[in-house]
């Protein structure tokens, strides 16, 4: 199979949608721009189906050598492998359904066929990104989901905050960018290559374990990373890009996108192998990320807000897992959490479009009965997320993570014990999310029943949230490891301690009793005692208002970077810098003006001239030799 | 009788060209200016001369030949300007055409 | 030989100086044709009697008299040369004199440094010349022959006594 057509497919609807746009008929919108993406994701099953039972098959196609100048010759050529089938699944697949979806939603929008244009664009990036055989082209494709980002948040661009927040997600995850861009030039000084194949052999001949370069370019990396996935301290754009319309938000800003940074660190995971401190690093921050988010989470009243919140704090489960080495559950954690994830804010949008784009939690109630669908499947992807037993992929996904950290040769306790924190604040805001917007009084009128184009995507989004789980079990329940064993030819596994071995079901009792006590909560504060939950937030106004703004980090850029930068600016209102081609063009109008009294327009004067330089010409050659 | 230097030659080439040169910058009338040019290009091949004779080859005679050549043609179109200067600005002098001064 | 030479070389640089300050601008070229001939002289001693026979037809001959054509067509009256007496002050040719001299002076000790060869004065005859010319100088020929036809159509559309172009609009019609 040809795999170059994976991506291609998507950049022809896009350059279908770009060139003819608006001059198609409405029908044929969606079908171009869903069309070419469900054609990719049949490829990819189709190519996947090869991997079956035999995963340490790597395919290689070249499609362009794209530049070749001294020793750097990065080539437009995909590799496909365990890892990047898992991605590629993933992104076409759910990719496809919030396209289907998108058709029916985006339907009264004016930029129809915009909108589809990106998100094809979009699509093409972001699977560039994943099949790039080296780190050039991921780096294009990387910088291409940014630029589609930006373009889809700012959707709706006529609303000036709506660009304000498409403008601060480029420029902040530019820092990361920046920062990935010079990890490129100092691994590409180091070893005269950028495929991430021969890196992986060329680290394993010539660093060393805690090689201070490996360090260095680990954290440029783990920039990079921490960037995309919003992770801190960059996570500050993510809530603000819910400025997007919720398919972009369910696909961009959930399901792919912000899980680029993962897929970067698994894909160069040979690089962090060679520094423990970095991976240390990674697990610190996302540990602390996962905190931080989910307690942000607890206090927005946005319905998307939330969600956005939780996505970053899930990302931080996933760096976590990076950081103690479980590279393979940190790819589990990804797929199960596009599924629902996405799942989520599908649903999301169903709800907001509803209710003609209200987006207030507080003023929804009571949609239980009006929107029976997408109440159950908003439950199973919120039961997803709060990681509730047995039933729920996010369960199977979220325990390994918690296992791991605890047990695994990286792990220790702190992790495993924030991670549990973690969760028990995941399941009490996403079930306060669930109660505020579905149960008690009907607040606001149910304008719009979603049809089937929406609720079908949702059903199937349900499915993969609950199915997806089982195909990998623990170790104490089921014993069955088809996710991690598929992915082992990339990506080692990790080491259980000798000395947790056994206690598994303990711990898995302990996380299933911590998501339930959440759910229990979150049930006491807004079903029984909706008044509790008010007198809380006004006891406890200052945190609350801390914790809303996502504590504060925004204000803590404006004062540190923004105020800084904005003062500099004022005071060097007439750059300095300016000055010296001000002087340069000064110096050319000063002697022009003096060459010019020269051109007397008398001859002879000319001719002196030739005189004196004769003389000086002779005088010279006469002193010197 | 002591034979004749090649540089004596050379020094009265020397000495004409820079008079001609003299009398190209202090002259104002522009046939006189004409008149100081040729005495240079002249001096200029006087020193040909000298050269061709100095090594008793052919050379010299054929270079101030070509001096010649250049010499009759820059004086025909060097008068040529001359007369259309004297036409249009009514006077010899040099200087008065200056129209293209900065 | 030498003494002649001398004598030549001193009537030639006697003669410049009277051409570069004659104030009647015939007087200045009769002198010029007397430093042409000067020249001859040397050129002659110096063995070379076609340059000498050429200096004497070309620039004392053709040169000069175009020279002279163009005084008369020009019609110039005594005013002429009371205007130049006026143009030659010594304050307009101190300064380039001196400037020339210093240039002079660099040139003479230049040339002087250099070893002297003495100058037999073989002769080097037309035939010899003309060998060479047309042989390996023949595209230096070449060249002088379209220099000399575009001086000519030079001269000739350059001489051209020109009508006044006024704008056909604004000439007045005839009546």
């Amino acid at each position: 199979m040809q795999i170059w057509l994976i991506p291609a497919l998507p950049l022809l609807g896009s350059f279908i949608l770009i060139t003819l746009g608006s001059r198609l008929p409405k029908k044929l919108i969606p079908a171009v721009g869903a069309g070419s993406v469900g054609l990719s994701a049949l490829i990819t099953i189709i190519t996947g189906y090869g991997f079956i039972g035999d995963s340490t098959k790597v395919i290689d196609c070249l499609v362009w050598q794209w530049i070749d100048v001294g020793g750097l010759s990065p080539a437009i050529s995909f590799h496909l492998d365990a890892l990047s089938l898992v991605f590629i699944f993933v992104i076409t697949f759910v990719g496809f359904l919030i396209h289907v979806y998108s058709a029916e939603f985006m339907a009264d929008d004016d930029g129809y066929a915009r909108f589809f244009a990106y998100l094809n664009l979009f699509v093409c990036s972001m699977l560039t990104l994943v099949l790039a055989d080296n780190l050039v082209l991921m780096y294009f494709g990387w910088e291409g989901v940014g630029l589609c980002s930006y373009l889809l948040i700012g959707f709706w661009y006529a609303e000036e905050k709506n660009g304000y927040a498409a403008r601060k997600a480029f420029i902040v995850t530019r820092v990361g960018d920046t920062a990935f861009a010079i990890g490129l030039f100092m691994l590409f000084q180091n070893f005269h290559t950028l495929n991430i194949q021969d890196i992986a052999h060329q680290a394993e001949q010539q660093w060393m374990v805690g090689s201070q370069t490996a360090f260095i370019i680990s954290l440029l990396l783990l920039g990079g990373a921490v960037g995309k996935s919003a992770q801190l301290p960059l996570q500050t754009w993510l809530p603000d890009a819910m400025a997007g319309p919720s398919p972009v938000s369910a696909l961009i800003h959930a399901a792919t996108m912000v899980t680029a940074g993962v897929y970067l660190i698994a894909r160069t995971h040979v690089i962090f192998e060679f520094s423990p401190d970095a991976l240390l690093i990674v697990g610190i921050i996302g540990t602390a990320t996962l905190v931080l988010a989910g307690f942000a989470a607890l206090t927005q009243f946005d319905l998307k807000r939330v969600l956005a919140y939780s996505t970053i704090s899930q990302i931080g489960y996933m760096f976590l897992a990076l950081g103690i080495g479980a590279w393979s559950s940190a790819i589990f954690h990804f797929m199960i959490h596009a599924f629902f994830k996405a799942l989520l804010f599908l649903a999301a949008g169903a709800v907001i479009m509803a209710l003609h784009h209200e987006h207030d939690m507080f003023k929804m109630g009571g949609l239980r009965k009006k929107l029976p669908l997408i109440y159950w499947t908003f439950l199973i992807g919120a039961a997803s997320l709060a990681a509730l037993p047995l039933f729920t992929g996010g369960f199977y996904s979220k325990d390994q993570i918690l296992w791991l950290s605890l047990a695994g040769e990286h792990g220790n306790l702190w992790f495993f014990l924030f991670a549990l924190l973690g969760a028990f604040v995941t399941s009490i805001y996403t079930f306060r999310m669930l109660f505020i917007t579905f149960f008690g009084n009907e607040k606001t009128h149910v304008h719009h029943v979603p049809g089937s184009g929406m609720n079908i995507p949702l059903l199937i989004l349900a499915g993969l949230s609950t199915v997806g789980g089982f195909i990998e079990l623990p170790h104490s329940f089921g014993h069955f490891t088809a996710f991690s064993d598929f992915l082992k030819p990339v990506l080692p596994s990790v080491m259980v301690l000798e000395d947790f071995e056994g206690i598994e079901w303990i711990v898995q009792l302990i996380a299933a009793g911590v998501a339930l006590s959440g759910v229990y909560v979150a049930y006491f504060f807004y079903i029984l005692k909706p008044e509790l939950a008010d007198e809380l937030k006004s006891s406890a106004a200052d945190l609350h208002s801390f914790w809303f703004s996502g504590w504060g980090f925004d204000s803590l850029y404006d004062k540190l970077i923004v105020k800084p930068y904005v003062l500099l600016s004022n005071i060097n209102k007439k750059d300095v810098v300016d000055k010296l081609y001000e002087a340069m063009v000064w110096l050319a109008e000063f002697f022009n003006r003096l060459l010019s009294y020269t051109q007397s327009g008398i001859l002879r004067w000319y001719i002196m001239g030739i005189v004196l330089g004769g003389i000086l010409l002779l005088t010279i050659s006469l002193f010197k030799g | 009788m002591s034979e004749l230097q090649a540089t004596s030659g050379l020094l009265l080439a020397g000495t004409l060209f820079m008079l001609g040169l003299i009398g190209v910058l202090i002259r104002r009338n522009i046939i006189f200016m004409l008149v100081s040019v040729e005495i240079m290009l002249n001096a200029a091949g006087l020193a040909f001369i000298v050269a061709g004779s100095k090594w008793a080859q052919p050379d010299g005679q054929v270079m101030f030949i070509f001096i010649l050549t250049m010499a009759a043609a820059e004086v025909s179109v060097g008068l040529a300007l001359i007369l259309q200067i004297h036409h249009q600005l009514k006077t010899l002098d040099s200087d008065a055409a200056n129209t293209m001064k900065g | 030989m030498q003494v002649t030479f001398y004598i030549a070389a001193g009537v030639a640089i006697l003669s410049t100086i009277m051409v570069i300050t004659r104030f009647n601008i015939i007087h200045a070229l009769l002198y010029l044709v007397v430093s042409f001939m000067a020249l001859a002289v040397v050129f002659y001693i110096m063995g070379a009697p076609f340059a000498a026979a050429l200096e004497v037809i070309v620039y004392a001959g053709a040169i000069v008299v175009l020279i002279i054509f163009v005084i008369m067509m020009l019609n110039l009256k005594s005013e002429a040369v009371a205007q130049e007496k006026k143009w030659l002050t010594p304050e307009v040719y101190v300064g380039p004199a001196i400037l020339c001299i210093i240039l002079l002076a660099e040139l003479i000790y230049t040339i002087g440094v250099g070893n002297t060869v003495g100058i037999t004065g073989q002769i080097v005859d037309v035939k010899e010349v003309g060998q060479s010319l047309y042989g390996e100088y023949i595209l230096g020929v070449e060249l002088s022959g379209m220099l000399l036809m575009s001086g000519i159509v030079g001269a000739y559309h350059l001489g051209r006594q020109k009508k006044k172009v006024v704008h056909r609009f604004l000439e007045k019609p005839e009546e």
